[in-house]
């Protein structure tokens, strides 16, 4: 199949700065990734699966700068003990990292993993990608599995006593990341993954995760606050039998955020629960795009996407369950709603359910809508201050994703970030 | 304590006349009812009187304890001692109803300039005055009224009256949609509030909740009007004849 010539163009513009690293055992692995994105292409306006959300600043050649963002509010995170890998604009500082041999779990850096014969990670690199690049291609996964510059390698073999956090600092308005992670957790094993901060002007994120047997993983991560940046991360997991994985994302605020997450129910049993919330005011958009496949019988899923948006904030989510004619007593529910604070924002949504298995249950909604009127006057009429009685309603709306963060300290810690945010954004 | 003069009310949306000249002035520490045939204009008395959106008020005032509620925000009417008791509560997911009563309890301490209460001091008297309504500890952790049957619903806003403790409590037919049982237990808890020059007005439809909660004075209320004031014999003439001969020329 020829590709359109916009297509190649915006690929060979966007390839022109790069070079393939020497990679070591990863090299064949970039290679074949290269060669999908070269076939594939960058993705344009026109295409279907970036109907909502333009592409066009992700795929320029030259990274639009994004100003750096000081914040008063002190960074996630900060009460839980957790093992740090400091990235700076994309960079590990290992100066502002904890020691990752103390962690309880194998961490490998990227950078450095080609002089070590890492078996699991030969197997595991670009792997779970080039799997998810049907029937919907995902371009700047390829170009992430290709390209990507450092990253870590993490291998839990038992249940690992601290998170691992991975702290992504911006301190260059014109830094262009490309990290790409993997996670494999062992049969019986888990492990709980943070990240937060902006990361960089233009942040490309890869994340392998593959669930073992009866392992858990668990993902919290609070996108940064600043303004200008953007992001466009893919989350890619396969689960065996028993498997639980459960992710949640906080975004606050963020020029454009595209949220990426492909999971495989693979194995009997398996369980996956992905929850987001995401608040803007003006120029944001932020992007869900899920698709999750029930590959083996007896599984799981739940989606919960929350939308706070104002001044012209645009939300998209577009999330598929797809159930394989195997995958019998199925049980899949997603939810993507939006809360629109005013007539300018909008939210773009497109739901879809594929269904082969005939004794499934699946369900599916997705509203947006202004704030209550009823519910409004309601506690104002008991003595809420009208500001204080609309954050109470908009934490309210989050607070079904919110309930999805398995752990007390850290689902407190999301909630004192989304309580600063509503206070911040007063007249809400 | 409360008085109100020639109050006339258009709906917004529509711009009919719902409030044709009201008149109505409770003193301190006394218990009015109003009734009236459906469409007379009781609820919208009551949410004019709280503040809600979607009314305008085309001549008249509506003062408490002086102060013009009509100026006020919904909140401040609240803070300055007014209390409305919803004839259907509404629903809040999300929101805990103890962390909702406590934040409104102290968001009125608080414009009103006093200390607030803290977390113990309220779960005390909160506890106490729950039990008497016969509300327990799992409905106060539900969010707000969700999931809650018709009973409860009018049980908790007889909690949030307790606990906010105002000084004028209109009550919009709280005794819709309650049995018996359910009904003795909200005059129970109404009447466990009176005195201490606290003033009431009870609207309702049917004369059966003024048998267990006694007013001074009754009124009725047809066409936008207060058409009659009497004494509890009013009431009892209603529940007997209907409101036939009462509204009948108004």
């Amino acid at each position: 199949m020829a590709l359109a010539q916009a297509k190649s163009d915006a690929l060979a513009a966007r390839l022109a700065g790069l070079a393939l690293p020497a990679g070591g055992w990863t090299r064949p692995a970039r290679e074949a990734a290269l060669a999908r994105l070269t076939a594939m292409g960058l993705p344009g306006k026109r295409d279907e699966y970036w109907r909502y959300t333009d592409p066009s600043s992700l795929n320029a050649a030259e990274v639009p700068p994004a100003a750096l963002f000081d914040s008063a509010e002190p960074p996630p995170f900060a009460d839980i003990p957790r093992l740090r890998l400091v990235f700076v604009d994309g960079v590990f500082d290992p100066a502002q990292s904890d020691d990752p041999a103390t962690a309880g779990v194998e961490i490998t850096r990227l950078a450095e993993a080609q002089g070590t014969d890492l078996h699991w990670g030969r197997e595991l690199y670009g792997a779970l990608e080039a799997r998810a690049q049907s029937p919907v291609p995902r371009p700047f996964a390829a170009l992430n599995t290709a390209f990507a510059s450092d990253g870590v390698l993490i291998r839990a073999t038992r249940p690992a006593v601290r998170p691992v956090s991975l702290v992504y600092l911006h301190q260059s308005e014109a830094s262009d990341a490309i990290l790409h992670h993997l996670v494999k957790i062992e049969a019986g094993a888990s492990l709980t993954i943070l990240e937060n901060g902006p990361a960089a002007a233009r942040f490309n994120k890869v994340l392998e995760v593959e669930v073992g047997a009866g392992g858990q993983f668990h993902h919290v991560r609070a996108q940064g606050r600043d303004h200008q940046r953007r992001a466009i991360t893919h989350l890619f997991a396969r689960l065996g039998e028993g498997a639980q994985f459960k992710s949640f994302t906080l975004t606050a605020n963020g020029r454009l955020t595209r949220n990426e997450t492909v999971i495989e129910l693979a194995g009997e049993g398996a369980s996956a629960h992905i929850a987001g919330a995401a608040m803007g005011d003006g120029d944001f958009l932020h992007d869900d795009t899920v698709f999750i496949t029930h590959a083996a019988p007896g599984c799981e899923s739940r989606q919960v996407f929350k939308k706070v948006l104002k001044n012209g904030a645009v939300g998209v989510f577009q999330g598929k369950i797809l159930v394989r004619s195997q995958a019998q007593k199925t049980d899949g529910y997603q939810i993507s709603q939006s809360l629109l604070l005013d007539e300018d924002s909008q939210f773009l949504a497109k739901p879809e359910l594929e269904i082969y298995a005939d004794d499934v249950k699946c369900s599916h909604g997705s509203t947006s809508g202004a704030i209550d009127p009823a519910a409004l006057f309601y506690l104002r009429s008991r003595g809420l201050p009208i500001g204080q009685a609309k954050a109470f309603l908009v934490l309210a709306f989050l607070a079904e994703a919110l309930d999805e963060i398995a752990d007390d300290r850290l689902a407190a810690d999301i909630r004192a970030r989304l309580e600063g945010w509503v206070a911040r954004h007063d007249g809400v | 304590m409360l008085d109100i003069k020639n109050l006339h009310v258009d709906l917004e949306a529509e711009g009919k006349a719902i409030l044709k000249g009201v008149d109505l002035s409770v003193s301190a520490g006394s218990v009015h009812a109003i009734m009236g045939p459906n469409g007379s204009g009781k609820s919208t008395l009551s949410y004019v009187l709280a503040g809600r959106d979607g009314y305008t008020v085309t001549s008249g005032t509506a003062t408490l304890e002086g102060a013009d509620l009509l100026a006020m925000e919904p909140e401040e009417r609240a803070a300055a001692g007014l209390f409305l008791a919803f004839q259907y509560p509404v629903e809040i997911p999300g929101v805990g109803n103890m962390t909702f009563l406590r934040t409104a309890v102290n968001a009125q301490r608080k414009s009103r300039g006093e200390p607030e209460m803290s977390a113990g001091e309220f779960l005390k008297v909160i506890r106490q005055k729950a039990a008497t309504l016969n509300i327990d500890a799992e409905m106060m952790k539900r969010p707000v009224n969700v999931g809650f049957s018709g009973g409860e619903k009018k049980r908790n806003e007889i909690l949030q009256m307790a606990m906010l403790e105002p000084r004028m409590c209109i009550l919009d037919e709280t005794d819709s949609g309650l049995d018996v049982d359910a009904m003795k237990l909200v005059a129970e808890g109404v009447n466990a509030l009176r005195g201490a020059g606290r003033s009431f007005l009870v609207i309702t439809h049917y004369q059966r909740l003024l048998d267990h909660i006694r007013p001074d004075v009754v009124h009725i209320m047809s066409d936008g009007r207060i058409v009659e004031t009497g004494g509890p014999e009013l009431a009892l003439e209603v529940e007997a004849n209907g409101y036939a001969r009462l509204v009948e020329g108004a």
